[in-house]
């Protein structure tokens, strides 16, 4: 497959503007200034393009919520929070080929009425951050931003957004209270931020590798990006590959590859002669994969009426040396370091799943603590505010239903059932 | 207090939005590098005037925030080594035993030199590469014993 978001990634000093522009870039901007907006959030909708950031809602029905009245400020917001552990391609696009991320989001802008956009992006992306900035800073010089660009009326502004060490701001909502200079704790909805978002204006959030699909189907056409991978989520698919692989990393490839495709062809097969016991495949939050599920198609859907997501593309392999009760505290112990502390199922709840696997962790359970944690999971699942305390179930309750025996034998023997330590 | 280039870069920062308070992260931030890579309250009440808020939002702000450092002075190099799934998978808390046995300190400590702050942290977004760690602001990744080893020698 010929690739468009990761296709600048080898080449020398893409993250140059006019290395950038040699190899072909903002073409797609400037043929867009030419079209009408509504065309090309028709352009976006034919693409069948769902948003990369976890919840797969389709992005050119997302534009065409924002209101047309040219008189009332609008806002895009990328969200380059990139927080869900296992998860690393935003970070792939910003370091090597920010302008690609910056076109993409221009077009965006154009599209929906927007003059001006941040960029969200982590604190720890220092490096990022910094090149975010000077890339900027080279598409005003370039007039690609600024007042009248490309002589075409339209205006556009573009600030980048540091956070500072919180997981919770990759939620929309919490990210725009984080902008705002306020805790970044997440909004009640409705209002959604295509009526009511940044300043209460009306605001787009995506996310950096959904923006990064914008100018390929501006230059190549929606049929051609709609005509990749699954009919229902189509377009290519950053998969990020961590954990006991042969050749982890970065691997663009069709929406809906299966994960025995991309882990034994991609990325060269196991780490060592242990076979595979189970794998996450849509970061943290999305409940685990056993090896009869290999040939699971890694899209939306499919994934989906497996019990599990395609979230945020990070896919986590695990071998047989792997302990399911340690695996299943470091990531409850995430949720619960990350919780924001608005409501108190989340903000109580994950600390107490907490507390509870580091004691069978470390051979202290007591008889009765599976089904404590299973109690615990009802009463948080569907209570919280906002989506973390479910993905912190969600992950909970894929360990627990694959891997029962596991916790109990940590709770029985005083000792984990892999290393036997 | 507020060095006078720490003060020009947060009115530039204050320029990149429609309103004052929506500069208080980066204000910080500046702050922070200005401080040495802490925040005291002296700083904190001086972000309060320039952006008209009170010192106790500007507190709540910074308070929620993990890698704003509120009166916790670190050490001249910040390690921070990753502890979450991809990283660990690899071997993550044996180099943090490692690494507490090479600087002769606990997870969460400074040495007595003031020189490193030993600290764990959560995905930083390197875990096709892992195990990593950050120092200060740079990442290192694919880390082994002696890649560390040899590292530290070189911030001696
Ligand atoms: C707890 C939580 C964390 C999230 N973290 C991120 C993130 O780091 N990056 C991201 O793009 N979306 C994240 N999301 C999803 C966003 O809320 C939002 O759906 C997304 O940015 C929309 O962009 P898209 O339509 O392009 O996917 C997170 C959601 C939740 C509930
Ligand atoms: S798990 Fe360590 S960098 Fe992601």
């Amino acid at each position: 497959m010929e690739k468009i978001l990761l296709k600048n990634l080898d080449k020398p000093d893409a993250h140059k503007i006019e290395n950038y522009i040699q190899y072909g870039g903002y073409k797609a901007f400037e043929s867009a200034l030419k079209l009408k907006p509504d065309n090309i959030i028709q352009m976006v909708k034919d693409s069948g393009l769902r948003g990369r950031g976890g919840a797969g809602f389709s992005t050119g029905l997302k534009w065409s919520f924002i209101p047309k009245d040219p008189t009332i400020a609008k806002y895009l917001c990328c969200n380059a929070d990139e927080g869900e552990p296992g998860t690393f391609k935003d970070r792939g696009i910003i370091d090597n080929d920010p302008h690609l991320l910056i076109e993409g989001m221009a077009i965006a802008c154009y599209a929906i009425g927007a003059s001006n956009a941040y960029i969200y992006i982590r604190g720890e992306f220092a490096f990022g951050a910094n090149r975010l900035d000077a890339a900027i800073k080279e598409a005003y010089a370039k007039g690609y931003l600024g007042k009248n660009i490309q002589g075409s009326g339209f205006n556009l502004n573009m600030y980048v957004h540091r956070g500072f060490g919180a997981y919770i701001c990759g939620e929309e909502t919490a990210l725009l209270e984080s902008i705002e200079g306020y805790r970044a704790q997440p909004r009640k909805k409705p209002p959604f931020p295509a009526l009511a978002g940044l300043y209460g204006k009306p605001t787009v959030i995506n996310n950096v590798e959904t923006l990064s699909c914008i100018p390929a189907i501006i230059e190549k056409g929606p049929e051609w990006f709609s005509k990749i991978g699954p009919e229902k989520s189509p377009g290519p698919k950053i998969y990020c590959v961590s954990g006991h692989v042969k050749r982890p990393g970065l691997y663009e490839l069709p929406m809906g590859t299966t994960a025995r495709d991309l882990i034994y062809n991609h990325c060269g097969g196991m780490l060592t002669d242990k076979p595979l016991k189970a794998v996450i495949p849509g970061g943290v939050s999305a409940p685990m994969l056993t090896p009869k599920d290999l040939d699971t198609p890694l899209d939306f859907d499919s994934l989906a009426a497996k019990g599990s997501m395609l979230g945020s593309g990070a896919v986590v392999v695990m071998d047989e040396s792997t302990c399911m009760v340690k695996t299943a505290y470091i990531v409850n112990r995430f949720f619960s370091h990350e919780s924001c502390g608005k409501c108190t199922p989340c903000r109580d709840g994950t600390p107490w799943l907490t507390n509870v696997l580091r004691r069978i962790e470390h051979g202290e359970g007591k008889p009765g603590d599976v089904e404590l944690l299973e109690s615990l999971c009802t009463n948080i699942f569907g209570r919280t505010f906002c989506p973390l305390g479910d993905g912190a179930v969600m992950a909970l309750r894929g360990a627990l239903k694959n891997f029962r025996e596991e916790f109990q034998y940590h709770i029985d023997h005083k000792r984990c059932m892999v290393s036997g330590r | 207090m507020l060095s006078e280039k720490a003060k020009k870069e947060i009115e530039a920062a204050m320029q990149k939005y429609p309103n004052k308070r929506s500069a208080v992260m980066d204000a910080l931030r500046i702050a922070q590098q200005d401080g040495g890579g802490h925040l005291e309250k002296p700083d904190m009440e001086e972000i309060g005037r320039m952006l008209d808020m009170r010192l106790v939002e500007v507190n709540a702000a910074a308070a929620f925030y993990t890698m704003y450092k509120i009166n916790k002075p670190i050490g001249k190099y910040h390690i921070q080594v990753c502890r979450n799934i991809s990283c660990s998978l690899l071997g993550a808390e044996h180099l943090i035993k490692h690494m507490e046995k090479a600087l002769n300190v606990k997870t969460g400590e400074t040495t007595s030199d003031k020189k490193f702050t030993l600290s764990t942290v959560e995905c930083l977004g390197s875990c096709g590469t892992a195990p990593m760690m950050q120092i200060n602001d740079d990442f290192h990744e694919n880390l082994t014993e002696q890649k560390i080893d040899e590292l530290l020698r070189k911030l001696e």
